[in-house]
């Protein structure tokens, strides 16, 4: 397991290059990049607050759980706080397995579970102004699939 | 007793602060809250709808029924917004 939190860029191809490399045994490995969105076109930055005493160890339980239950070979969570820009990757997971489904699933797992429980807030900064990200009920919702 | 007392995101930015130290001889979370909202406006607003914020006890996601006794660090925010 490895878990980064950062506010420096990083480069999503390099790390999985760095993580493929290291997982000997395993058969599959899923990658998950989530990017800073500008679906109004009108986003001038995004904000990423964070609790630093609780985010590493709030994201290393979070993957200690996805581990065991899907007995992965190997996980890397990257998270970015601080100001980015649109287009700039956020955070990325990476999930090594046997076999693709449990890869798939331990990923799938990991990302509903960072969205609603690892200690982020973003903030939007457009021309207008800056609002908080509101959390969406359904995010919430996708927890209970688990 | 006296706590750490942290403040994110928006709660931080209604309180005006990131954290303070509060003396305080309240039994749960919630009778702290109770304490911080008969203080000031600036605290009434930010714990206006209880149910809408989160909190965490010594950096674990808790409820505002837990108890205070032994606790060192509390942190109040709005639902996370992570990934």
């Amino acid at each position: 397991m490895r878990v980064d939190v950062r506010s420096a860029p990083f480069d999503p191809g390099a790390e999985l290059s760095a993580f493929s490399r290291g997982v000997a045994g395993a058969g599959a490995v899923v990658t998950f990049t989530g990017l800073v969105r500008d679906d109004r076109g009108d986003l001038s930055a995004l904000e990423i607050e964070h609790y630093p005493a609780m985010t590493g160890p709030a994201i290393r339980a979070i993957v200690a759980q996805a581990e065991a239950r899907w007995a992965l070979t190997d996980s890397l969570v990257i998270h970015r706080h601080g100001r980015l820009v649109p287009g700039e990757p956020i955070m990325m997971v990476a999930t090594a397995a046997l076999h693709r489904a449990k890869a798939f699933g331990a990923a799938d797992f990991l990302m509903d579970y960072l969205k609603s429980r690892a200690p982020f807030w973003k903030k939007e900064i457009t021309g207008r102004g800056e609002a908080w990200v509101a959390a969406k009920s359904s995010d919430e919702d996708a927890l209970r699939r688990w | 007793m006296k706590i750490d007392v942290l403040y994110f995101a928006s709660v931080r930015e209604r309180i005006g602060l990131p954290r303070e130290v509060v003396e305080t001889g309240a039994s749960t979370v919630a009778d702290l809250v109770g304490e911080l909202v008969a203080r000031e406006a600036r605290y009434e607003a930010a714990f206006a709808d209880v149910a809408a914020l989160r909190v965490a006890v010594d950096q674990q996601l808790s409820d505002f029924t837990a108890p205070l006794e032994g606790v060192r660090e509390l942190a109040f925010f709005p639902p996370m917004t992570g990934g």
